[in-house]
């Protein structure tokens, strides 16, 4: 049957069967968790003395509260976080999930990991109880970030009670300009569609741009449908995608891996697939992006002025003014050197290795500023192994910066990584939300890797393009 | 439980895009039970670092014991924790009226059993006018027949029809519906390409 979306196929294909209520009993093919949405979850079924029903499918690790120092060290110095692991630890042993701890040199960020260990492959259905969980949809796959109780019925059940959503066709057509990253990218779709214009839509991005993408960047940009409103973002999978799975660990290989390239091709979007809706972007007007307020849509060119309240609606100016009083900005001013406290390298948005090596091309021969702090962490084990072969973590110390082990870190600051009362940092994470970094008052400007590293170095937001050869 | 209706004072909280860091800071998500959450309710908007109280509705005495919370667009955006919502609802929201949620906000608080219903600004906004003057107003969520009222004033409300059903026959938590379906789950997992 043509005219149909990926989206589409892979929801009919794992779905189990309509329930009463309406919506659709969805199985879930592939289950991520981590420390901090799972104890409950577990909680409730060692409550009623269930099992998990397909312990196969399950993956965990330790990544939102985990240290960035002296990771091996236990128990942790801050007790919950301890609680915590242990709780998870437990878990999985009394359930038989296969566990990526500190030791097993494969732990990370859950959805660095997921990719980098080919346990992500196209035409699944991902479940995770984390929002970002879009990530894995650059392998076109669909990804749900769900609540405790929802990892409960996927433990319990391996399935979801779900409703489509509608799709909307994000298309960036043409080539960008050197110096824009995936980041921008998806900032700029955020910045165009809306920080809400995703509820109810699952997000296609398609086009040249997305063509000539690498895996790593398509994670980068579907990672970030969430801050657009979008729970699902995808990328069908090509030749790239394939070439990008080839002897992964979980990847089978020979004759199962053709057919499941046979597989793969099937669900891709049909060339008369049907959309509800299409947004086209020229991806040569693409600049790079910084965030000036306190969601991930209030963002403009790096030349770009502060927007001010002059003629718009009464919510809009709201939202302005709430975002100008906390980043303690004036309305019509440049985000171009404005000064900088902290660098953070790092997230499920932008700790691949591809990012690192981005920031660290810019880092090279270069001192972070004497009033900056820059934190460099690695999404995973792996990536940081990788990365000190290539010498990318002698780069950033001989710069000055602090290069750790994997996890969240500063993006959310549930491990000791904090901004400080009202620090402002350049970060590659993907919210810039009031509180996000650790700090109350804090305040962060989300950018891509090379920008934030440019950052790093001026002490000040500055513009790549004019110091990248062109 | 059937959820018919809910009935309770109002709290305001008319703003757009309220973040679920917002509304619980990702320190407090380091409990591995659910207990004490309702503490940390929008604990940074309630108060700063030296803990005096900030202005805000949570706060408000006029507004203690209210029970359905009114909100903007987007609501519930940003992280999946359903420490937000639960922190809600040991704080002691019943339902919430919003004129939109974020998706995953809006499926976690169905599975706690806390009704999220859709309303327009105009009516939202013509309702926090009034219980900010007369704070002691009782709302009537009515979710049978799809309308709210306080005083004389009534205005509709929406729901997804899923959702709505799920209240109404009381099957919000769908393990059991999703455990019905066990043989089904089994041939389709057996028959998973992968």
């Amino acid at each position: 049957m043509a005219e149909r979306t990926l989206y589409n196929k892979v929801w009919d294909k794992h779905k189990v069967a309509t329930l009463p209520t309406g919506q659709d009993q969805l199985l879930i093919g592939l289950h991520l968790i981590h420390e901090v949405t799972t104890p409950q979850a577990f909680a409730s079924l060692n409550e009623r003395k269930a099992s998990v029903r397909f312990p196969h499918r399950t993956f965990a690790t330790l990544d939102h509260i985990i240290p960035t120092e002296n990771q091996l060290n236990r128990p942790f110095l801050d007790q919950q976080a301890e609680l915590m692991s242990k709780t998870l630890e437990y878990n999985v042993k009394e359930h038989g999930i296969t566990f990526f701890n500190s030791h097993s040199g494969n732990q990370g960020i859950v959805h660095v990991i997921g990719p980098e260990l080919g346990l992500t492959k196209p035409g699944m259905t991902i479940a995770c109880g984390d929002s970002h969980t879009s990530t894995h949809g650059a392998f076109g796959s669909l990804g749900f970030g769900i609540g405790t109780s929802e990892v409960a019925l996927v433990l319990e059940t391996q399935t979801l009670a779900l409703t489509p959503l509608k799709v909307r066709k994000i298309e960036v057509t043409g080539t960008l300009q050197k110096g824009v990253s995936a980041k921008d990218v998806i900032l700029k779709i955020i910045n165009k569609c809306g920080v809400k214009g995703g509820i109810g839509y699952a997000y296609e991005f398609s086009g040249a741009v997305f063509d000539s993408m690498s895996m790593e960047e398509r994670m980068t940009v579907c990672n970030m449908s969430i801050e657009g409103g979008a729970r699902i973002g995808y990328v069908n999978p090509d030749q790239t995608t394939v070439d990008y799975l080839v002897d992964r660990k979980y990847v089978p290989k020979g004759e199962s891996f053709d057919q499941l390239k046979h597989y793969w091709q099937s669900i891709c979007s049909d060339n008369d697939a049907i959309y509800d809706d299409v947004v086209m972007i020229d991806g040569s007007s693409i600049e790079p992006m910084v965030t000036w307020g306190i969601t991930p849509g209030q963002s403009i060119g790096v030349n770009d002025l502060l927007p001010n309240t002059t003629s718009k609606p009464d919510d809009e100016k709201q939202l302005i003014e709430s975002a100008l009083a906390h980043m303690k900005f004036q309305a019509d001013t440049p985000i171009l050197d404005k000064v900088i406290d902290v660098v953070f390298v790092g997230s499920c948005t932008n700790s691949r290795l591809s990012d690192l090596r981005e920031a660290a091309e810019i880092m090279k021969n270069n001192n972070v500023h004497k009033d900056v702090k820059m934190m460099v962490v690695p999404g995973s084990q792996n990536v940081k192994k990788e990365a000190e072969k290539e010498g990318l973590d002698k780069i950033f110390i001989e710069a000055g910066a602090d290069w750790r082990d994997p996890g969240c870190s500063m993006c959310l600051a549930m491990n000791p990584d904090k901004l400080e009362k009202d620090q402002l940092c350049a970060s590659t994470s993907n919210r810039n939300f009031i509180g996000r970094q650790g700090s109350p008052t804090g305040r962060t400007l989300l950018m891509s890797p090379a920008m934030a590293a440019l950052a790093a170095i001026h002490g000040k937001v500055k513009d790549i393009r004019t110091f990248i050869e062109i | 439980m059937k959820i018919e209706s809910v009935m309770g004072k109002a709290i305001p909280l008319l703003l757009d895009d309220i973040d679920t860091d917002r509304i619980i800071p990702a320190r407090y998500l380091k409990e591995i039970t659910f207990d004490n959450m309702g503490k940390y309710a929008f604990f940074d908007e309630r108060q700063d670092s030296k803990g005096n109280l900030k202005e805000h509705p949570f706060n408000d005495k006029q507004f203690q014991h209210a029970s359905i919370l009114l909100v903007g667009k987007n609501f519930g955006c940003g992280s999946s924790r359903e420490h937000a919502p639960q922190a809600l609802k040991r704080y002691g929201i019943k339902a919430i009226i919003g004129e939109s949620f974020a998706e995953i906000f809006a499926g976690n608080c169905k599975a706690i059993g806390l009704p999220v219903v859709y309303a327009t600004r105009d009516d939202i906004k013509q309702c926090v006018d009034f219980i900010s003057k007369h704070p002691e107003t009782m709302l009537t969520i009515n979710l049978v027949s799809k309308r709210v009222r306080y005083f004389e004033e009534s205005f509709l409300i929406a729901m997804p029809d899923p959702q709505r059903e799920s209240f109404l026959k009381g099957t919000w938590n769908v393990l059991d519906l999703l455990k019905t379906n066990d043989i089904l789950i089994n041939d389709l997992e057996s028959s998973l390409p992968y």
